[in-house]
């Protein structure tokens, strides 16, 4: 899994939203890397700040209220944040692209499926309209729909929620990019169908060669998806290591809740039986906290946790955990 | 459990809505949300009601609350037919069937305090009563749902999603009904809040007796919740039985579909999860099986004829020509 070079390498990025209340750290000092043809899951809650990492890869944050802090984002070796404009906007869709969770909402409802792919290859590859709309249809094919010369010229709505992520799919690889962003693609999908799309989208990756960034808060789709997992929690990564090492032994706390508190169907059934739950909730983002944002939800807690905010530290090779306990 | 009381019994229900087309000299479809479907409630039990999107169980739920008119079929509620109800006793009935929705944020008035809300359904039904033996009923039910007395006076948008949900829990509960029926109550919650939420749900059907209609499309949290389950594939029930037997011993090609789409942490390494084929909600003709263009060991008899759900065990039935063995 190493060894091959890093496509994606965050450095130290530090993402911030002025508002009213107060400034709202909500990416807060994360480092990641993505070698080649892998798939790192990046995992947590809502408003832990996943999200706003992957906006933060593609520069799509508002500014205002929002700002770019601090940090690198080396992407094949180029410095994102260094980049104009023009230059940006030439990578994001060609180079790195993104799959959104509600395909209904990231689609023109008003313009052919076919139309909507055909017109990024015509941008970012310069094909005339004619070539682009074959393209298109070729593309609809690769991702699995059924006779796809007919289906580009329906519009979105004529297609049922598996089918338009398929189509999101279709444009977010029509120009074969180096790194692909996917923000929950499956959520709001049915199992069966969730399990289809994440097939489709493993298959694509061997294909093309592309590199994934893969966030959802479902520990499941990383286990069988991933190569590398990150665990963010209130703007920071507390747990980073190749998946099969965090699965046998995750180290944070917060991991252990999260993998415990889902009721799982290959477990005993007990009537009786609870769940192991993580006490509390996630902490105001705009206040600042003394020590580790996890202490008033842990069951670990020591008085160090209160005073001093742990670093991410290396406990075995490539696993990474920023906690205390383990310091 | 086994010998309980049957709370709630649905006999042969159907519900058809007709689809306009916007072409008006088309002809108009016809969607059987709910097609056929019969299944008891036991008291103080939880029957987990399972399936993907479309399959009918939202429509199942609000045929139960009244909320939608029958097309065929009858739900009997303590042995009475609920489509006889007089005015007094579907007010009585009220009482004693709530509701927990899925989206916290859009079930709860927003300019109404959580006080309020949850006092209102026990303000209706106990007319008369001083301001100060309904702050009482609040406190009680809010300390219920762990919530603080004083947070009472706030409204939604100041609560987190998981705290609206208790808000959401103790209005159901407000009027101590018997049957809860919990349409994906935990769906829209972060896992960590999920599971606080199913704990609660648990803890109060110890401590109040009550009987719940959980409706999920999570097999992880139907397997936790349910004594049983019934599985719904477009408007009909495949298989149904005890939660060892649907989880332990499916036998309709659905149900193992769902099984082996499930992702989970601990699953066995190499397993492929599979979403088998197509996902067509394309009606094949009426009389054929719901499930024929996506069934993996289909053949000829499932196109002429639709399976009946036949008893294959005690307490475990299926309605698939070929899954019985």
């Amino acid at each position: 899994m190493s060894g091959g070079r890093i496509v994606l390498d965050i450095q130290d990025l530090k993402t911030c939203f002025h508002t009213e209340k107060g400034d709202v750290r909500a990416v807060d000092g994360v480092s990641l890397g993505i070698p080649e043809g892998t798939t790192l899951g990046v995992v947590g809650e809502s408003g832990c700040g996943k999200t706003v990492l992957a906006l933060s890869v593609m520069r799509l944050i508002p500014i205002p209220p929002g700002e770019i802090v601090s940090g690198e984002i080396f992407f094949d070796g180029v410095d994102l944040l260094m980049l104009n404009r023009e230059e940006m906007r030439k990578v994001r869709g060609k180079r790195i692209s993104m799959i959104f969770q509600e395909p209904m909402t990231s689609l023109n409802p008003v313009v052919t499926v076919g139309a909507q792919i055909a017109e990024i290859v015509r941008l970012h590859e310069g094909k005339n309209g004619k070539e682009a709309l074959e393209y298109a249809v070729e593309m609809l094919d690769m991702v699995g729909i059924d006779h796809p010369e007919k289906r580009a010229r329906d519009y979105p709505h004529q297609m049922s929620g598996g089918m338009r992520q398929r189509i999101m799919i279709a444009m977010a690889l029509a120009c074969k990019p180096r790194l692909m962003i996917a923000d929950e693609p499956t959520t709001a999908l049915d199992v069966t169908v969730q399990a289809q799309i994440l097939e489709l989208m493993e298959d694509l990756k061997k294909r093309i060669n592309t590199s994934i960034l893969f966030i959802t808060h479902d520990l499941g789709v990383i286990a069988h998806f991933a190569q590398n997992v990150a665990i963010m929690y209130a703007g920071k990564v507390v747990e980073q290591a190749p998946v099969g090492s965090f699965f046998n032994s995750p180290l944070h706390p917060y991991s252990l809740g999260l993998i415990e508190a889902v009721p799982v169907i290959t477990k005993e059934w007990d009537r009786k039986k609870r769940l192991r739950m993580i006490p509390g909730m996630v902490p105001d983002m705009t206040a600042s906290i003394e020590g580790c944002a996890f202490q008033d939800r842990c069951g670990y807690v020591m008085p160090v946790c209160r005073e001093r905010e742990p670093e991410l530290i290396e406990k075995r090779a490539g696993h990474h955990v920023r906690c205390w306990k383990w310091a | 459990m086994e010998n309980g009381n049957i709370l709630l019994e649905i006999r042969g229900l159907k519900k058809y809505f007709r689809t306009r087309s916007l072409q008006y000299w088309k002809q108009e479809g016809l969607i059987r949300a709910v097609d056929d479907v019969s299944m008891k409630i036991r008291s103080g039990e939880t029957l987990g009601l399972v399936g993907e999107s479309g399959c009918g169980k939202s429509t199942l739920a609000k045929l139960i609350m009244g909320l939608e008119k029958p097309t065929a079929g009858e739900i009997l509620f303590e042995g009475e037919n609920i489509a006889g109800y007089s005015r007094g006793a579907w007010r009585a009935f009220r009482n004693k069937v709530q509701i927990i929705f899925q989206d916290p944020y859009a079930s709860l008035n927003p300019r109404r305090t959580a006080g309020k809300t949850i006092g209102e359904p026990f303000l209706i039904r106990r007319k008369g009563l001083g301001k100060k033996e309904i702050d009482e009923h609040v406190a009680r039910l809010l300390a219920r749902v762990g919530l603080s007395r004083d947070q009472a006076d706030r409204y939604p948008h100041e609560f987190s999603g998981g705290q609206r949900q208790r808000i959401g829990i103790a209005r159901a509960i407000s009027v101590e009904p018997s049957l809860v029926i919990a349409d994906e109550p935990v769906s829209a919650l972060d896992v960590s809040i999920q599971a606080q939420i199913l704990n609660l749900l648990k803890d109060l059907q110890d401590q109040l007796h009550l009987t719940y209609l959980f409706i999920s499309h999570n097999l992880g949290v139907i397997r936790h919740m349910s004594d049983r389950v019934v599985v719904m594939y477009l408007g009909r029930i495949v298989e149904s039985g005890t939660n060892e037997a649907i989880f332990g011993d499916p036998r309709h090609p659905y149900t193992r579909l769902l099984l082996s789409a499930i992702l989970e942490t601990h699953a066995e390494k190499g397993r492929k999860a599979t979403g088998g084929p197509g996902e067509s909600k394309d009606m094949v003709q009426p009389e054929a099986c719901r499930f024929y263009p996506r069934c993996p060991i289909a053949g000829d008899r499932c196109l002429a004829e639709s399976p009946e759900l036949l008893r294959v065990a005690d307490d475990h039935a299926v309605a698939c020509h070929f899954g019985i063995h």
